[in-house]
């Protein structure tokens, strides 16, 4: 055994610092990224009830909806769809991506996110992997909403393309969204807190929107709350796109609207991540 | 501790040079709590370094804080010269962290942590692949390669979680307690493992709760003690105070413990501690041949006993006697220790 007195018996290692890079590139910032969605496509493989919201909830709903209110809103189930098939697909993008908090938040209390901080890895990266491969789950949440709606006798006016720009709006909605609970998930202490805050911000959003009625039946303080919010922006573009065939300045408002929230929570998300013990 | 505004220089020829770190936990004021309370660091290059103190001593605080993964609240720190608050991304390009709770993901087989891992860091898929298969191979796991972790034993995941952390053979390792929870085979692997680690040059800076493990592959210990470093140097050194072992005997007439005390000061010079428990009697010894001529003499005086152990001193003697408290202050600790 080598004591203090002796040094080592070992030679060390030259190490040299002064050519190691002080931040990553752009180009191993989108590798890493694509690491961490492939992780995160392996951990879906691994557990299919991830996929239980994305399939069931948009059988349900929309036929649900459809027959509850149909009806009652706009004379019958046939004459509703044109106004509920696009606001669903609002409200599946935003459930679908409120999963992205409450999976981070359960994710980040394992030992495998301390290694992934130790490494000299871009801090972004296994925020912006999982979003990635999240999109497949938005993906299937659409496409299975605009199907259901096909087979009750939706027939869009907008034709094949502007029902193609109306899923991929909501792809881009669900994915956009899903960095407002994914700054949650750093923040909040438990996967529980994720899951109730998020709740509390899905409703209020969903049913306070045009997505189900139009804004013109409500009272008027009410009115003016639904107008702001964007997710009505997202529906009624949608409506726009799937049904008219039309790029309206709604579309604009709801993609401008998408990048706002980008902008604001990514960067959030990634500070108090790397901020997080 | 160190002047806050005059550190002294960071120096390159050391792997780790830390001074004054402090951590504190839960707010300001009376209810902050110090966990790491002013404690410097100096390790060479190319040495092994142990740092040797009890649960919530703050040992894992402090390899936290050198690995970039906690803020340091107060001191310096440098890893081969680099600034850990002022440049991280560089740091953690030096460094590999085995951490205490194994971090690797649960949910991928051995094969996928370790390609995930070698992607991170830049390696394309192909070369990723071999990597892993040669670590995999290395660490005797090429077996176990295609099994989720889940599915493992705790000593296979501390060798996948060693062979993660050397993917890019860094200079120097943290090993944060690597054998808590292990079975002694599966420790006496480890430690095999961690040794080859040393033949290659590699600097390592391990945690450990067990004095033996810090004694079998440190060459320099310092002892933690509430955030604080209360001794330091070789193993040697700090079990020079607390004798090399200890032989533990109890008689079989408990009235005759102050009879079998005046034998065993006779035989050794020394007078020997009489434990808590009745005719119980600890005897340190230099040398742990004398236990002999202490039983020689304990027979030739027709005193019988019951048990003789010799044990090798644990970390609370050199904790009682480097601090002159226990390094647990209940015995409910003594079973968390484990877990």
């Amino acid at each position: 055994m080598t004591t203090l007195i002796d040094p080592p018996a070992h030679a060390a290692v030259p190490v040299a610092v002064d050519g190691l890079a002080t931040r990553p590139s752009l180009r191993e910032t989108v590798d890493q990224t694509l690491a961490m969605a492939w992780r995160a496509t392996k951990k879906m493989r691994r557990n299919p009830e991830q996929f239980f919201d994305v399939t069931i909830q948009p059988l349900l709903f929309t036929a649900m909806f459809a027959y509850i209110f149909g009806g009652a809103i706009s004379g019958s189930v046939k004459d509703y769809l044109p106004l509920i098939i696009p606001g669903i697909l609002a409200q599946t993008a935003l459930t679908s991506s409120m999963a992205m908090g409450t999976q981070l938040r359960e994710d980040m209390d394992k030992g495998v996110f301390d290694r992934f901080r130790s490494l000299p890895i871009a801090r972004i990266a296994p925020l912006a992997g999982p979003a990635l491969a999240d999109i497949i789950r938005y993906t299937i949440a659409s496409t299975l909403t605009i199907l259901v709606g096909l087979a009750m006798g939706y027939r869009p006016g907008g034709g094949f393309l502007g029902t193609l720009g109306g899923w991929l709006l909501t792809i881009v909605a669900a994915w956009s969204l899903a960095w407002i609970f994914t700054w949650l998930g750093t923040v909040a202490r438990s996967a529980q807190a994720v899951q109730g805050i998020s709740m509390m911000i899905m409703f209020p959003l969903t049913f306070l929107s045009n997505a189900f009625v139009p804004a013109s039946t409500l009272p008027g303080w009410l009115e003016a709350f639904v107008k702001v919010n964007p997710v009505s922006h997202v529906v009624t573009a949608c409506r726009d796109l799937i049904n008219e065939g039309q790029v309206t300045t709604e579309v604009a408002w709801a993609l401008l609207g998408c990048a706002i929230v980008v902008a604001i929570f990514a960067p959030l998300a990634v500070r108090s991540y790397s901020r997080k013990i | 501790m160190n002047d806050i505004l005059h550190p002294p220089a960071p120096r390159g020829d050391l792997a780790v040079d830390a001074h004054g770190l402090v951590k504190t936990f839960g707010g300001q004021g009376s209810s902050a709590f110090r966990a790491v309370d002013g404690i410097d660091l100096q390790v060479a290059r190319g040495e092994v370094y142990g740092v040797l103190g009890p649960n919530g001593a703050g040992k894992t605080t402090t390899l936290s804080m050198l690995a970039t993964l906690l803020p340091i609240d107060g001191g310096h720190a440098s890893i081969f010269g680099v600034d850990v608050t002022a440049n991280p991304h560089r740091v953690r390009q030096l460094l590999g962290v085995t951490g205490q709770y194994a971090s690797v993901d649960e949910n991928l087989t051995a094969t996928e942590n370790l390609v995930l891992f070698a992607r991170l860091l830049g390696h394309r898929r192909k070369g990723a692949a071999t990597i892993a298969a040669d670590l995999l191979e290395s660490f005797g796991l090429t077996e176990a390669a295609t099994r989720q972790i889940k599915n493992f034993s705790g000593g296979m995941r501390r060798r996948l979680d060693l062979a993660a952390s050397l993917i890019a053979r860094p200079p120097l390792i943290f090993l944060d307690e690597p054998t808590t929870g292990l079975d002694p085979r599966t420790r006496g692997q480890m430690w095999d493992t961690i040794r080859e680690l040393v033949e290659q040059g590699s600097t390592i800076l391990l945690t450990t709760q067990y004095l033996d493990e810090a004694d079998q592959l440190a060459d320099r210990i310092a002892v933690i003690d509430a955030g604080r470093k209360v001794a330091e140097g070789t193993p040697e050194q700090l079990k020079s105070g607390v004798g090399s072992s200890t032989l533990h005997l109890r008689l079989a007439d408990r009235d005759q413990t102050a009879a079998a005390a005046a034998v065993v000061e006779r035989t050794l010079g020394e007078p020997p501690v009489l434990t808590p428990e009745a005719g119980g009697l600890n005897v340190p010894l230099a040398d742990a041949d004398r236990a002999a001529d202490v039983l020689i003499a304990l027979r030739q005086a027709d005193l019988s006993i019951t048990t003789a152990t010799v044990r090798q001193p644990t970390l609370d003697e050199v904790f009682l006697a480097l601090t002159g408290h226990h390094s647990e202050p209940t015995d409910t600790d003594q079973n968390e220790e484990v877990a």
